[in-house]
Order: C-alpha cells, then sequence, then structure tokens
C-alpha cells in the first residue's frame, strides 16, 4: 500500500501564447508515514503537484492515487469528502477563515465532519495546547500574528489526525524561530501517530528535516533522494 | 443537515463583518416591508370598510329570493313560503342572524316632492343584529316592532322631501296583480347613514304593515342570513342551501353585489402586485450586496472548498445568509408596520378628499385594517422571492474552483 501514488502526470498551463508545462510525466509513490519535501524554485512545479494529491487541481493526463484509490475520476463532491476525511491542508497565506475564532477554525473541519461538540471542544483545546495557543482560542486571526495564525492553521490540519497532511510553503511567513517549532511538531506527528507528510518548499531549513528530498525544475522529478531527518 | 450550524454561523458572521452595508440593506428591507403592510392595511382599511357598507346596505351575506327576483323585484316574485313556516325552519338552525323582509321598488311622496326608494318591510327586532343603522342615533324613534305605522327614513331623504319627523308621507307600490298599492305614513325617524346613497334610496316600515300595504299575506320578498366576516360565507351559505328547496335561489353576497365582489378580487390581486413590486425594488439591493459579499471573500470560499467543505454547501451558507439578511428585515419591518397602525386603528380623517371617496362609496374616515394573513403574506413573498433572487450568487459561489479561489489575487 502507497500513501501517494502518481502515474505519469502532465498539466499544462497556458499562459498569454505560452504553453507552461507545470507537470510533465511526474511519477512518485510515497510511502505511509513518509516525510516528503518537495523542493523547486517558483514554477518548478511543487504546488501543481500538491494540489494534484490534494484534489484540488486536475492533471491533464496520468493517475493520482491516495490511500489506494484513484482520485483523479472523482467527482467534486466525493474530493471534498476524500478531503475531508483524510487530507490536512496548510497553505501559504490566507489559511484561516477571518470571522471565526482560533477554536472555531480548529473546530470548522471535525464540525464539517460531523464529530459531536463536546469531543470537538475537547480535542480542539487539547491541540491548541500542543501547538503552543493555550489562552489564545478566543481570539480572530486579524486579533494574532502570522505565526500564531499558520499555528492554528496546522492545529486544524492534524486535529483530526488525517492520514496525509500536504503543506505548501508552511514556513513562508514566519520567523527562523517559529519555522523550527513548526518543524518540531511536524516531525513529532509524523513519527508518533505515522502522519505522512508532502511539504512544498524552498526553505532549506525545512529541507533538513525530511527523510526524503523530491528535487523539481521545469515540472519534473530531478533528484529524489534519502535524508537523514535533523 | 450536520452542517447546518456551522454553515448558519458563518452566514451570521459574514453577514456582520461589513455592518454598515448590512445595515443599509436591512433598513432597505425594514422600509420596503413596511410599505407593503402599511399600504396594504391602508387599502385594505378601504375597500373594506366600502364593501362591509355595501354589504350592510343589502343586508346580509347570504340572501333567499324568489329565482326572478333580482331581475324584476316586484311583488310578484316574491317567495312563496309564510313567515311561521320560515321561522320553523331557519329558527332552529344556528345563525348569528336572521330575518325576512319585504323589500320592493316605491315612490315617496311628501307634500312637496317625490322619490323612488326601495321600501324595506322589516321585524325590527330580528334586524337589529345586521347592524346597518344604530336604532338609538336614530332622530325620533326606530320602528318598534313588525305592526308599527311609522316610517323612518333618510335626513337626506327628508332633506330633499322637504319633510321632517311628525310630518306625513305617502308610499306607493304595486301589489302582486299590478294594482297600485299605496298607504300613508307619518315619519317618525330620521337616520344618518355612512353611505350617502343608503340615506337616500332606502325607507323602513314594519314588516306586517308592508304586507298589508302590497296584499301579499304573510309572505316576503327576502330572507337574509348574516356570518361573522363577509370574507367567510360558504358555512352559512351550506347551511341555506340545507334548507331550502330547489324552487328558491340562494346567493351569497358577492354574486349579488357584483361590483363590491370583484373589488374585493381586484383588492386581493393588488395586494399581491403591490407586495411583488416593492421587492423587485428590494431585489436588486439584496442581489448586489449578496454579489459584493461572495467577491469579497473568494479566497475564504476556495479555502473552505480545499478544506473539504461540499459546493451545496457553499450555496446553503449563502442562502442562510440571504435568509438571515431577510430575517431581520423583516422582523423590524413588521414591528415597524404594527407599531405605526396600531395608533390609527380610531381612524384617519381623510375629510379633505371626502368628495372623492364619497364617489367610491367609503365614508371619510379610514380605518387601516392589519390582516394577519396580510403580514404572513408579506413574509411569506420577501423570504419566497429572496430565496430565488439569492441562488445566483449563491450558485455562482459553489462553483468556484478551490485552487483558482485561494490563488485569487484581492
Amino acid at each position: 500500500m502507497t500513501a501517494v501514488r502518481c502515474v505519469d502526470l502532465c498539466k499544462t498551463y497556458r499562459q498569454g501564447d505560452e504553453d507552461i508545462k507545470a507537470l510533465d510525466h511526474v511519477s512518485i509513490d510515497i510511502e505511509p508515514g513518509g516525510f516528503v519535501c518537495l523542493s523547486a524554485p517558483s514554477g518548478g512545479g511543487k504546488t501543481t503537484l500538491l494540489n494534484a494529491i490534494g484534489g484540488l487541481d486536475m492533471p491533464d493526463s496520468g493517475e493520482v492515487w491516495v490511500a489506494d484509490r484513484r482520485i483523479d475520476r472523482l467527482s467534486k463532491g466525493e474530493l471534498a469528502e476524500l478531503r475531508l476525511s483524510s487530507i490536512g491542508f496548510v497553505f501559504q497565506a490566507y489559511n484561516l477563515i477571518p470571522v471565526l475564532t482560533a477554536r472555531e477554525n480548529i473546530e470548522f473541519v471535525m464540525q464539517v465532519q460531523g464529530v459531536p461538540a463536546k469531543e470537538r471542544a475537547e480535542k480542539s483545546m487539547a491541540i491548541l495546547e500542543e501547538v503552543g495557543l493555550t489562552g489564545l482560542e478566543d481570539r480572530r486571526p486579524a486579533e494574532m500574528s502570522g505565526g500564531q495564525q499558520q499555528r492554528v492553521a496546522v492545529a486544524r490540519a492534524i486535529v483530526s489526525r488525517p492520514a496525509l497532511v500536504l503543506a505548501d510553503e508552511p514556513t513562508a511567513n514566519l520567523d527562523s524561530k517559529t519555522s523550527d517549532e513548526l518543524m518540531e511538531l511536524f516531525t513529532a506527528l509524523n513519527r508518533h501517530h505515522n502522519t505522512t507528510f508532502v511539504i512544498a518548499t524552498h526553505d532549506q531549513r525545512v529541507m533538513g528535516y525530511a527523510k526524503r528530498l523530491v528535487r523539481m525544475l521545469d515540472g519534473r522529478i530531478v533528484d529524489d533522494i534519502e535524508q537523514d531527518a535533523a | 443537515m450536520r452542517t447546518l450550524p456551522v454553515l448558519t454561523r458563518l452566514a451570521w458572521r459574514y453577514l456582520w463583518r461589513n455592518h454598515r452595508r448590512t445595515m443599509i440593506m436591512v433598513s432597505a428591507i425594514a422600509v420596503g416591508v413596511w410599505a407593503m403592510i402599511f399600504m396594504t392595511a391602508m387599502s385594505r382599511g378601504m375597500v373594506d370598510q366600502v364593501i362591509e357598507d355595501g354589504v350592510s346596505a343589502l343586508p346580509g351575506h347570504v340572501q333567499v329570493h324568489n329565482p326572478q327576483f333580482l331581475d324584476d323585484p316586484s311583488v310578484a316574485n316574491r317567495i312563496q313560503i309564510s313567515d311561521a313556516e320560515l321561522s320553523r325552519t331557519f329558527g332552529a338552525m344556528d345563525f348569528k342572524a336572521w330575518a325576512s323582509r319585504v323589500r320592493v321598488p316605491a315612490v315617496i311622496a311628501s307634500e312637496y316632492e317625490s322619490r323612488g326608494v326601495t321600501l324595506l318591510g322589516i321585524d325590527p327586532v330580528a334586524e337589529r343584529a345586521f347592524g346597518y343603522l344604530d336604532y338609538d342615533d336614530v332622530e325620533g324613534r326606530f320602528l318598534e316592532g313588525v305592526d308599527d305605522d311609522g316610517i323612518v327614513i333618510g335626513r337626506k331623504l327628508a332633506d330633499k322631501l322637504e319633510t321632517r319627523v311628525g310630518k306625513r308621507v305617502v308610499l306607493m307600490s304595486q301589489d302582486p296583480d299590478n294594482e297600485i298599492a299605496d298607504r300613508g305614513f307619518r315619519v317618525v325617524g330620521l337616520f344618518e347613514a355612512e353611505v350617502p346613497a343608503f340615506e337616500e334610496g332606502n325607507v323602513f316600515v314594519g314588516k306586517t304593515v308592508a304586507q298589508k300595504m302590497l296584499r301579499i299575506g304573510d309572505t316576503t320578498t327576502e330572507i337574509v342570513f348574516l356570518g361573522d366576516s363577509y370574507r367567510d360565507v360558504e358555512p352559512i351559505y351550506d347551511k341555506v342551501v340545507s334548507g331550502v328547496d330547489g324552487s328558491l335561489e340562494v346567493s351569497r353576497w358577492s354574486e349579488i353585489a357584483t361590483y363590491l365582489g370583484s373589488m374585493l378580487s381586484v383588492m386581493d390581486g393588488f395586494v399581491m402586485i403591490w407586495m411583488i413590486v416593492i421587492f423587485l425594488a428590494l431585489s436588486f439591493g439584496l442581489v448586489n450586496t449578496l454579489v459584493m459579499a461572495v467577491f469579497e471573500r473568494v479566497r475564504e470560499i476556495g479555502l473552505m472548498l480545499a478544506l473539504g467543505m461540499k459546493p451545496a454547501n457553499i450555496l446553503g451558507q449563502i442562502i442562510i445568509e440571504s435568509m438571515l439578511l431577510l430575517a431581520v428585515g423583516l422582523v423590524i419591518g413588521d414591528v415597524l408596520a404594527w407599531a405605526t397602525i396600531q395608533p390609527l386603528r380610531g381612524g384617519i380623517d381623510i375629510s379633505i378628499v371626502a368628495e372623492g371617496m364619497e364617489m367610491m362609496g367609503a365614508a371619510s374616515v379610514l380605518y387601516p385594517r392589519l390582516y394577519l394573513g396580510d403580514m404572513v403574506l408579506a413574509n411569506v413573498i420577501v423570504l419566497s422571492l429572496g430565496f430565488l433572487a439569492s441562488l445566483s450568487p449563491a450558485w455562482r459561489a459553489s462553483r468556484y474552483e478551490p485552487v483558482e479561489a485561494i490563488t485569487k489575487v484581492g
């Protein structure tokens, strides 16, 4: 069983008169419990690959499998259900719903999942403590720093213990200390809960935490190496 | 259904994120709803009054006649059933009021003038409940029984005849053999009515006296029945039909006074159109508000979709937001309408336009009528049309692709 399997993915964008190959025959297998960093310069295809794995964007050709289920043929509703139940997302920015408090943001996914209120409250308070945000549960995003917001987003992504977490430049807006804390948290979750992480980044510090580093260039995988995590 | 609480919470919070815009829209809805209900209450009041006055001038919500009587209202076309038999049939039935009367065209003459009138030979005791006249408000006195040999006429008619209480007049009509039937009466009372035509066109005498004058024994020309409301005559209509044989014609008031009947139907249609027109004006603001509300949170919608919210949930969220906005406006509009109509229930003096109102058969004091049904109708129209108006922006919001929405530059 693989956590993620991509077979010969191609995706082309049209930009003006020019066709840009965001994915050019990309194939990759990621085992459960993997901690993979996708590294590429801007426009290298890492975000497109991440979005394809998360069912947020469909490839032009090829196959995407998540937990042995082919997802590139699913309907919008089925993809939404898959994301809700199995995948946690952390985006670079605009990660939180501004009209909800930190705790409500964390509970959002669970509430859509139909988790009872008491269980939601217990889990959200526990995860807030885990990410070091105890006491900030009633603050809205606008009342928190960028680092605090990103930790809330991480808490939301992992609170319902998804098998797979996809993070797109999760440390882009964070200082180095907060970045390290966040990566330590990811590492711990990966280690203790066997959660699979796929992180798109060009931050060298983040790459240092990965067990596997996949380098991309112009939509192709140019390097795929196992490494000792930090 | 499991997402309803979170959708409602999101809708409510988003509604108040731009509170100034929301307050403007709520105010517009409240004023629109107020206008719908207030103007409807005024129109209802006016039309109700015209109809009630018209019906009370008939009077009676359901009437029984000889089938030829309405075309040729003479005693030849009377009901060939005795008073005693009528009492046996209808006395046992449960009506708010009922009475049999003699109603024929006649000519009244004083020593100076003569006029065509409708002669009503009535039982004043049975007719009192019909309420078309306040007996105690009559100058002189009203009739005291079926064999009272006085006559009560309207003040305006008295002015035209140049007569007064205590003077004698002559009433003339035809008997069943088309012979002249006439009799002298002393004027015992002068009445006033809201509708001038009623005051000028009707004279009242005792029923037995009229029967003797017209030589029709103890038969009558009309049996009238009163229900609780002129809007709901079917129960008494059915009851009356069950009490008469097929040789008699049973009519609802709207079939006798067709003009008033159509006025009621037109009024109901007018109320509906009036409400829809106001809502259409409101709907532009509503749709604009929703489009703006969606446009300014495209990225957040993308985020929700990415996190696993289904497009149907986004659709639901925008519709709930629209419904909440309308509900707040409706509550304020309803309260406002009630609060402004209540103090006017005693009547609004519109004597400044009395002449125009008189032409319509209405009085110079307008009593606004606030019906629960009209309020419910206004609320249902606003909510249902609001639902339809919000479908388009909600549908567009639900069709966003998560990736495109998240990366949208604001």
